[in-house]
């Protein structure tokens, strides 16, 4: 494999760090507000509930159902000409929050609204894992 | 009139100036200011209903005020960026003090946060909230994002395809009366538009927007200059603003938009409703966000989008005149002079000046901004009567 990974990769901050760790470690942790008792997707520096800073990571169950999806028919930039097309889609996660993933692991025309799904880590780069999904 | 001892400062939050930020964010810092100034002030989050912020140093700046809405949780009837460099904090609060005086929002948060350097890890632009978070699934800009609204609307609504194109051929048969339009030519049917390329599912081609180059501009006096002028006035008779979100990920709900907060606030500013409209000019960078916006703003039920679109006849001369130059989608997007086109046309018709597409005795319309993926949105209420 020599073929350099083209796509855009995220660049962590200090209060998204842990996230991306744990995804390199195929755990899938969120930040918990222990003042609201809710889980916080993306990564912040305060409770976007309580603007407090009583924040701790938990893991979580990875799974969740399809909030809405979209099937990407042209590439939006030419690393991803070999991938369309492919399912965008946000998914509820059971602990509460959403998160913009793809659906991966199956064909695209089977994804529907309502539908569960579970995290599906994909290492695309020895440093980075992406958080995706795949029917359940 | 004037706005001498109409507001007041009542808390306030400062950081001790370092060298090198530690690591914190200019959102983070922002964070901690907001939290420290709203304590300061005696009040929670939730009383916040305004915001004015300066763009960090460097940073792109796009949709920043959004960036921040969303970041801290809040709910705002009243954001904007004060970009008037050192002189921004001062402007900002006079410009707070006219929002309250005006009645769009009561309490105003004022906050600026910037790290400086460039070494490493010391600066993180906003816009990279949605570089780090959705890019690398492969978005497509705006795209992907409303392809999403329009695929949850279809699910919970059963909203279909060809309804949704004929929001597009009503709008091109506007576009063929409008001598500026970029797709003025030729006429297009619903199977024209279903049969244009899936782009993002669902959304075809000819659903969404051109981006062009162009521009527009308006003039704004105090009534009693207006009625001076050579045209006849249009009066800005009701306003509201909302933002809750900036990316669609992290909406509540995607398919109902701030717009039914904003509708609301401008009709009843202007102590009308939306049958007392005689055009409407919604946003519309794709079809799905004409069919919100009718929904939203109350022209007609809630999830009914798709059926009054197919049932109503949305050209100049129909029975609800809608985006009468022919909206974005046939008009053309020349950034953001596109959100202006609206504005324009809903003053141009109410001046009389629409030529072959005039909506006969039109002298009260609704005007629609939306910014982002269903993000910021401004509902106006224009008329001739003053």
């Amino acid at each position: 494999m020599s073929v350099e990974y083209s796509k855009p990769l995220p660049s962590p901050s200090p209060d998204s760090r842990p996230f991306w760790e744990a995804a390199k470690r195929h755990e899938l942790q969120l930040q918990f507000c222990r003042t609201c008792s809710v889980f916080i997707y993306y990564p912040r520096h305060l409770c976007p509930q309580c603007l407090g800073g009583d924040l701790a990571w938990r893991s979580v169950s990875g799974k969740g159902t399809v909030y809405s999806f979209t099937v990407v028919r042209r590439p939006p930039n030419k690393a991803f000409t070999g991938d369309v097309p492919y399912v965008l889609a946000i998914v509820e996660l059971a602990e509460g929050p959403r998160l913009t993933t793809n659906i991966i692991d199956c064909a695209p025309d089977v994804v529907r609204c309502g539908m569960p799904v579970e995290v599906r880590f994909d290492d695309v780069t020895p440093d980075v894992t992406l958080v995706k999904f795949r029917p359940a | 009139m004037s706005l001498r001892g109409k507001v007041a400062a009542i808390g306030i939050a400062e950081m001790k100036p370092i060298k090198d930020m530690g690591g914190l964010t200019p959102l983070a810092i922002i964070a901690r200011l907001a939290r420290d100034a709203i304590a300061d002030a005696g009040l929670e989050p939730r009383d916040i209903d305004g915001l004015l912020t300066g763009v960090p140093v460097g940073d792109t700046g796009m949709l920043y005020p959004a960036s921040v809405v969303e970041y801290l949780g809040l709910t705002t009837r009243y954001l904007d960026v004060v970009d008037i460099g050192g002189a921004s904090a001062a402007g900002m609060m006079w410009r707070a003090a006219a929002a309250i005086e005006a009645g769009l929002c009561t309490t105003v948060l004022c906050v600026c946060g910037d790290t400086f350097g460039r070494v490493e890890g010391a600066k993180w632009p906003t816009i990279s909230l949605t570089r780090e978070f959705e890019a690398p699934y492969g978005t497509m800009a705006a795209n992907t994002g409303y392809a999403l609204i329009a695929q949850r609307h279809m699910h919970q609504y059963g909203t279909t395809s060809a309804q949704l194109a004929k929001i597009a051929v009503d709008q091109r048969t506007n576009a063929l009366r409008n001598p500026l339009a970029l797709f003025g030519d030729t006429p297009i049917t619903v199977d024209d538009v279903l049969q244009s390329p899936l782009i993002v599912d669902p959304l075809h081609l000819l659903e969404i927007v051109r981006p062009c180059s162009g521009g527009a501009a308006f003039i704004v006096t105090c009534a009693e200059r207006a009625r001076r002028a050579p045209h006849p006035p249009v009066f800005l008779l009701g306003v509201g603003e909302l933002c809750t979100h900036a990316s669609i990920t992290y909406a509540r709900d995607i398919t109902t938009s701030p717009i039914a907060a904003t509708a609301k606030a401008a009709f009843a500013m202007a102590g009308l409703s939306s049958r007392d409209m005689h055009f409407v000019q919604p946003y519309d960078c794709y079809t799905i966000t004409v069919c919100i916006t009718l929904e939203d703003a109350g022209f007609c039920e809630k999830g009914q989008g798709g059926p009054f679109v197919a049932e109503h006849d949305l050209t100049y001369a129909g029975d609800v005149p809608c985006n009468t130059h022919g909206g974005q989608l046939s008009f053309g997007q020349p950034g953001l002079a596109g959100g202006m086109s609206h504005v324009i046309e809903g003053i141009r018709q109410l001046m009389g000046r629409g030529g072959e597409r005039q909506v006969k005795g039109a002298t009260r319309g609704f005007v629609n901004g939306n910014g982002g993926i269903m993000s910021e949105q401004c509902s106006l209420v224009l008329g001739r009567e003053g």
